[in-house]
């Protein structure tokens, strides 16, 4: 999913990678290509891990793991950094979600559980802001519930603003008519794909084959 | 004016935000008062300065602060000695918010959460003079509900009110005695946002240098927005 992600990052874009899943999507952008990476507590140039022992404790992500810089990193404040991030200056904006509807709505940041205290963090200014939103998740839950959804029964971080969807079994864009598939894994049918998923797709004219990814880089490309 | 009065020199005032001790950074804060906190996650933290904080012994406070604090240190510290009344706060169930979580259960502390970039731009609103802001992140989620929402430009927004504080207890590596800032890679977080949303400015830094040594066009928080500067030489990573 990562892999398949990564092709469509554009050389020289701006990218925010979200905690968990997102994060892996910089090992496997390709070689060649310059990305510069933001990370909302205020890096523009973020790099990969630091090998052991050379940890700063100031220097993090937004999921509070050391983290390096690249030649022409720069620091920003918290405004800035969410100024940069709510005002449309990211290219992409790569998150994790519980579900997506048909029209776009994403949820992602609560769950109904009320046994947890409730954390929003930045997810919320990542959604409205940058240019491209795109989800990357697994295509149903653990417990094969589907991901895609006519609309979301979880908590909403914003409403319309997903533009594409990776899974494991599928690339899906968010359209005007709701889902439509581009790309799907091979062996998977039409209605096995529409069976696992909550919502109509529909399938585009010219759709391919989701291809399977290539090994971890070390690093971000 | 809070400087110290051995920087006057005969006949003339000497501005000196410097203070000698993490005592006198935090002294004369009252109960219920407003804090900004500093720091993201290990990043930032005022460690020493909650600290000095939790010794003098105010109660009934808020705490604006990105995160609920982790372990036993500064934020968690003083929850965990119940000094906390409120949290406005992003983020508050980082690894091992274990105070946080269990006074939130026993409803022993109140939780105002709000969207990282909106928490700090309440704070930025308030320290430009702003009356509240538009905007469209959380319009479209239950983080709205009681909160007047308008279309601008086709899009929900939603009102956000300032967030002034009280206090503001900030971290940042370098500092002269006019109380001009610099800070170390990410620790700069909330920093110049706090600095300048509050009425009394405290700033605990690694290193206090000579007035003019600080390069101007790298100075980051201007010294307009500091009330008190103590020199913490070796603060432990939160």
């Amino acid at each position: 999913m990562a892999h398949r992600l990564a092709q469509d990052i554009p050389d020289g874009a701006y990218v925010n990678l979200g905690i968990g899943l997102p994060t892996l999507v910089a090992n496997h952008v390709p070689d060649g290509r310059e990305v510069i990476y933001h990370s909302e507590n205020g890096i523009l140039g973020m790099g990969p891990a630091p090998a052991p022992g050379e940890e700063d404790p100031e220097l993090i992500n937004a999921g509070k793991d050391p983290v390096t810089i690249v030649p022409g990193a720069a620091y920003v404040h918290h405004t800035d950094s969410f100024l940069i991030m709510r005002g449309g200056h990211l290219d992409v904006s790569v998150l994790g979600a519980f579900q997506v509807a048909a029209n776009g709505d994403l949820a992602n940041w609560a769950t109904n559980d009320d046994g947890f205290p409730p954390a929003v963090g930045g997810a919320m200014d990542l959604a409205v802001g940058a240019r491209r939103v795109l989800v990357l998740t697994t295509h149903t839950t653990t417990e094969g519930e589907p991901k895609l959804v006519e609309r979301c029964t979880y908590p909403l971080t914003a409403a319309g603003v997903v533009d594409r969807v990776y899974t494991d079994l599928a690339v899906v864009d968010v359209t005007s008519e709701g889902l439509t598939v581009r790309e799907m894994v091979p062996g998977l049918s039409r209605e096995e794909l529409q069976a696992r998923t909550g919502a109509r797709l529909s399938f585009a004219a010219d759709l391919g084959p989701l291809l399977g990814g290539a090994p971890i880089r070390d690093g971000r490309g | 004016m809070t400087g110290v009065d051995s920087a006057r020199e005969e006949g003339s005032f000497v501005l000196d935000k410097r203070v000698s001790s993490l005592a006198a950074a935090v002294a004369g804060i009252e109960d219920g008062a407003v804090i900004l906190v500093g720091g993201f996650g290990s990043s930032g933290i005022p460690v020493e300065l909650t600290h000095a904080l939790l010794d003098a012994g105010p109660r009934e406070l808020t705490l604006v602060t990105n995160n609920a604090g982790s372990g036993e240190r500064d934020v968690a510290a003083l929850l965990r000695e119940r000094r906390v009344r409120k949290i406005v706060c992003s983020y508050p169930r980082s690894r091992g918010s274990v105070w946080f979580e269990k006074l939130y259960r026993a409803g022993e502390v109140e939780l105002e959460l709000v969207p990282q970039g909106t928490l700090s731009e309440r704070m930025r609103a308030a320290a430009a003079g702003l009356g509240g802001f538009f905007t469209p992140t959380g319009a479209d989620s239950r983080l709205a509900e009681g909160k007047e929402v308008r279309e601008i430009g086709g899009r929900l927004h939603v009102f956000e009110e300032p967030l002034p504080g009280d206090v503001a207890l900030v971290k940042a590596d370098r500092a002269d005695r006019w109380g001009n800032l610099t800070y170390h890679s990410a620790a700069r977080n909330f920093g110049p946002t706090m600095a300048a949303a509050a009425a009394l400015t405290v700033v605990q830094v690694r290193e206090i240098v000579e007035l003019g040594s600080l390069d101007p066009e790298c100075v980051v928080t201007p010294g307009i927005f500091v009330n008190r500067v103590v020199e913490v030489p070796d603060a432990v990573p939160a």
